[in-house]
């Protein structure tokens, strides 16, 4: 039985809907990513799945127990660490992991084991108060927080929003060695590049998931030709001009590159259009789609 | 029991991290009773006085000499009449003025008893009204040192302009008590509340096993031990500063202060329960409980000359309760059993307010 | 020279946030300035602004000394952060004309312009729609068109495109590409480094200091990087100042 399951889950505030008819199902022991932007209704799912929001219809299971019914139970076994930094400001690096503790009815010596390779990183800052770390430093005391009771399954809802890309690496790689230890963890995120760490992701936009998978089969079934191109710096031209190119559906930056998406040109015929359009072809090749690719597909594509 | 201990040690973090907060906590409370203290000691003396005698007797001489003996008067001018005595007080030459009736003398020994009419500058409220307090004092000493005949004669009949109340300044005292400690456990309370709510901490704590009576207690329990530190506080420097008598006994005040206080903590986490910002709860223990307290309460106007609808909402103000009886135990000395109406009201208060807030704490954020 | 920043040093105590930093960004040109949590970017930028008074060194901002003259610098520029750029509860116009109002255009100017650029964005008919009902996405763009709706020599962008959809970014970038062929100058910090690569040049700040600066592929050959990423991984994870 999946650790969690969430079943044709609908919210609505007022009169916009937050969820739209969401299912998921979550393996015990995997990593589960929830990648989409702001205002996908990430949040929202994620109170939900923590108890602290009754959907409209639909409904939640997470280790056996019913999201609404057995509140209490799944309190008990679950740990959180909400978008929004949420730890206290005042209150010193060491006074907030033992106050958690405390709040869990367990004590930081009873499960050191299970924190002590993240919070050795911080514990050189232990009499400092938790409002004057940066954004990593954070992240990692408030992923301690949330874990501090062995959760069996680990919910975060964003944690490296707003974070340096060195400290956004480093929280990954915890979370791969939180996995290996068996914890089911799911977490959101809006950084597409993040997609790639975890066991199964689902693409999120609107209230909605449009594709659920592993990483490797969604790029899988892209099912359109990728190709790059090296661009010069100047690229508004050079996005419209091979944009305006027969057969092609779309181009955009991608990092140093442009992509071009096509369903029909193979790369011959591309080459060739682009020439005669007079772009210098020397660098386009075909290319595999990455998660971030497949999102922009779809946006513009139906849901599933 | 740990979860409770680990709480209430964090909540006393978080006050004494905070120098503002600690500065209302443990300022306001001296600084109110020091205003008040300063009210009385200076402003209230030697006050300008006008004596208008028609016509001079024995006795309207020993009461002047009692007035301008008297360390809160200074006897300015002896007039004839009050007319135009407007413009003394325009010019601020006199701030008072004792009139006697013209028969003064005779009319004490008749059946009828004489007149003495009081006159203050309504414009200046609180020095009029313990001005007032204060002539009230003198006439009825100089006159019980007087003739038998002389004291039965007389009747104190002694009416104040703008003010029929006749109270003097450290009846406030029970007033800044029932203020500072709706303020404090009140306001508190609920910005407490709602910081976490703002903060997000709340929603990790709402996801925990933590018994929501377990984080309401553990809310209350700081602020509720701050506010006997500063009723101790208060007390102490009305007793010591403004040498008002504790008449009655202080264990019967010190219990109706802690239902006072459980009364006051349950309002403030009504309102946590219906704020989601530390700005909103502010506003809403201003609205909800300041402007109640001050205008309803008798604090500021007397619950007897309020108009009939008033004096009923005012039934409905805590405040109004616990200063009438502070009032009866601590200034008039009356034994607990005369203050059993006040205690049986707040008790009530405090049961039902506590259980309809902590029935009303959400578990989830919906 | 559109910036020109001289040993520029800001001390809070005996902490350096900003420790002797020089650089300069040409006029049009779109500069990356990139950096870990807490390496002193934001001090930096408000430096730059005139927000806050440097401790040393000097600095020019589209040919004014933000020493000698910070209240000058704020005409000259735009700024656009992630966390607060307009008003949720005024209307699109109403927002325009509130921010070209207070870098002083004239307000027969703000209504031709607002037309304009309400055109070119394709938001003309939600005109008089309150912000806060609009779609992230085109708040974002909203906020970018209204820093640069005075036509400023630079503008500021903190953190533009945190939590935007792809695409949005994407069309967000195109924005910027098109403020920059106009001349205007683009100083934008981000934590999403494909976005560095889209910088004409860009610096990368570690413990108060810039650990590097060059155009991103520079960079990437100096170091034998593949992306960015690496090029900020390499440079950033001994940091001192721990994200």
């Amino acid at each position: 039985m999946a650790e969690v399951s969430v079943r044709n889950v609908r919210l609505s505030y007022g009169k916009i809907q937050a969820l739209k008819d969401v299912s998921l199902e979550v393996e015990e022991g995997s990593l589960f990513g929830i990648i989409g932007p702001d205002g996908a209704g990430k949040t929202s799912l994620f109170r939900i799945m923590t108890t602290l929001i009754v959907p409209d219809s639909g409904s939640a299971q997470v280790c056996g127990y019913d999201t609404v019914k057995d509140m209490m139970e799944i309190r008990r076994l679950v740990g959180y660490m909400p978008g929004h930094f949420s730890l206290y400001q005042d209150l010193t690096v060491e006074e907030n992991l033992s106050l958690f503790a405390s709040v869990f009815n367990t004590t930081v010596q009873e499960n050191y084991s299970l924190v002590e390779d993240i919070y050795r990183q911080i514990e050189p800052f232990r009499k400092r108060r938790a409002g004057k770390l940066s954004g990593g430093m954070k992240q990692k005391l408030a992923l301690c927080c949330a874990m501090i009771h062995r959760p069996r399954v680990l919910f975060l809802d964003e944690p490296t929003t707003g974070v340096d890309p060195v400290s956004r690496k480093e929280f990954w790689q915890m979370l791969s060695r939180l996995r290996a230890q068996g914890m089911t963890i799911i977490v959101s995120t809006p950084y597409m590049d993040e997609a790639s760490l975890c066991d199964t992701v689902s693409l999120m936009k609107d209230g909605r998931f449009f594709k659920t998978d592993s990483p490797g089969a969604i790029t899988e079934k892209f099912g359109k030709h990728l190709f790059e191109i090296k661009a010069g710096v100047s690229t508004v031209k050079a996005l419209d001009g091979l944009a305006a190119i027969d057969g092609v559906q779309a181009c955009y930056p991608f990092g140093d590159r442009l992509h071009i998406v096509s369903s029909s040109l193979s790369l011959a015929e591309l080459s060739e259009r682009a020439a005669s359009a007079g772009y210098d072809i020397s660098t386009l090749a075909e290319c595999t789609p990455t998660v971030e690719d497949c999102f922009m597909d779809f946006d513009n594509n139906d849901y599933e | 029991m740990r979860q409770l201990k680990a709480f209430v040690k964090k909540e006393f973090l978080h006050v004494f991290r905070d120098t503002r907060t600690m500065l209302i906590l443990f300022g306001m409370p001296v600084a109110q009773i020091i205003l008040f203290g300063f009210a009385i000691s200076t402003e209230v003396r030697n006050i300008d006085l006008a004596v208008v005698v028609p016509q001079s007797s024995e006795v309207t001489r020993r009461l002047t000499e009692k007035f301008d003996a008297s360390e809160y008067f200074t006897v300015r001018k002896i007039l004839r009449s009050t007319d135009g005595i407007e413009r003394y007080f325009r010019d601020g030459s006199i701030s008072m003025a004792v009139a006697f009736t013209p028969g003064f003398a005779d009319e004490m020994l008749s059946p009828e008893g004489a007149g003495i009419q009081l006159i203050t500058d309504g414009s200046n409220t609180n020095t009029a009204r313990t001005a007032a307090g204060y002539a009230t004092a003198v006439i009825k000493d100089a006159l019980s040192e007087g003739t038998a005949a002389e004291a039965a004669g007389i009747q104190t009949d002694v009416r104040m302009l703008f003010n029929p109340q006749m109270r003097s300044s450290y009846n406030f005292v029970p007033g800044v008590m029932g203020l500072i400690i709706i303020l404090i456990c009140a306001m508190m309370t609920s910005i407490a509340i709602v910081r976490e709510k703002e903060t997000g901490t709340m929603e990790v704590l709402l996801v925990s096993p933590m018994r929501p009576q377990i984080i309401i207690l553990s809310k209350m329990m700081p602020y509720m031990a701050l506010s006997i530190v500063n009723y101790l506080t208060i007390l102490l420097l009305s007793v010591t500063l403004l040498d008002i008598p504790l008449s009655g006994n202080f264990w019967s005040l010190t219990l109706l202060s802690l239902i006072y206080i459980v009364v006051s903590l349950a309002l403030g986490l009504m309102i946590s329960t219906r704020t989601r910002t530390q700005l909103a709860a502010m506003l809403g223990s201003g609205m909800v409980l300041m402007i109640p307290v001050v205008f309803l309460s008798g604090l500021l106007f007397p619950v007897e000359s309020m108009p009939g609808f008033f004096r009923v909402l005012s039934g409905a103000v805590p405040a109004r309760w616990y200063i009438e009886g502070v009032k009866k135990l601590m200034i008039e000395g009356l034994p607990a059993g005369m203050v059993a109406k006040e205690f049986a009201i707040l008790s009530g208060m405090a049961v039902f307010l506590l259980a309809v807030s902590i029935k009303n704490f959400k578990l989830r954020l919906q | 020279m559109a910036i020109h920043a001289e040993s520029l040093t800001k001390r809070f105590g005996n902490f350096t946030a900003v420790d002797n930093i020089s650089f300069s960004v040409e006029k049009g040109e779109i500069f990356g300035f990139l950096g870990a949590n807490g390496a002193g970017k934001t001090t930096a930028m408000r430096m730059l602004c005139g927000l806050s008074r440097p401790t040393s060194g000097k600095a020019v901002v589209a040919g004014i000394d933000i020493v000698k003259d910070p209240e000058r610098i704020k005409k000259r520029i735009g700024y656009m952060s992630q966390r607060f750029s307009l008003y949720d509860d005024l209307t699109v116009s109403e927002n325009m004309t509130l921010f070209a109002g207070i870098y002083g255009m004239r307000e027969k100017d703000i209504a031709a312009k607002r037309t304009a650029v309400l055109t070119r964005l394709g938001l003309y008919d939600e005109r008089d729609m309150l912000v806060g009902s609009l779609p992230l996405g085109w708040k974002q763009k909203l906020a970018f068109s209204v820093s640069i709706f005075h036509e400023p020599a630079v503008v500021f962008l903190d953190e533009p495109t945190g939590g935007v959809d792809p695409v949005t970014r994407r069309q967000f970038w195109r924005q910027i590409y098109e403020a920059s062929e106009r001349g205007i100058t683009v100083f934008v910090t981000t934590h999403y480094m494909d976005e560095a690569e889209y910088c004409h040049r860009v610096s990368i700040m570690v413990d108060g200091h810039i650990a590097a600066m060059d155009t991103p592929s520079e960079l990437k050959a100096s170091l034998g990087a593949g992306t960015m990423d690496d090029v900020f991984y390499m440079l950033a994870r001994n940091a001192e100042r721990i994200g």
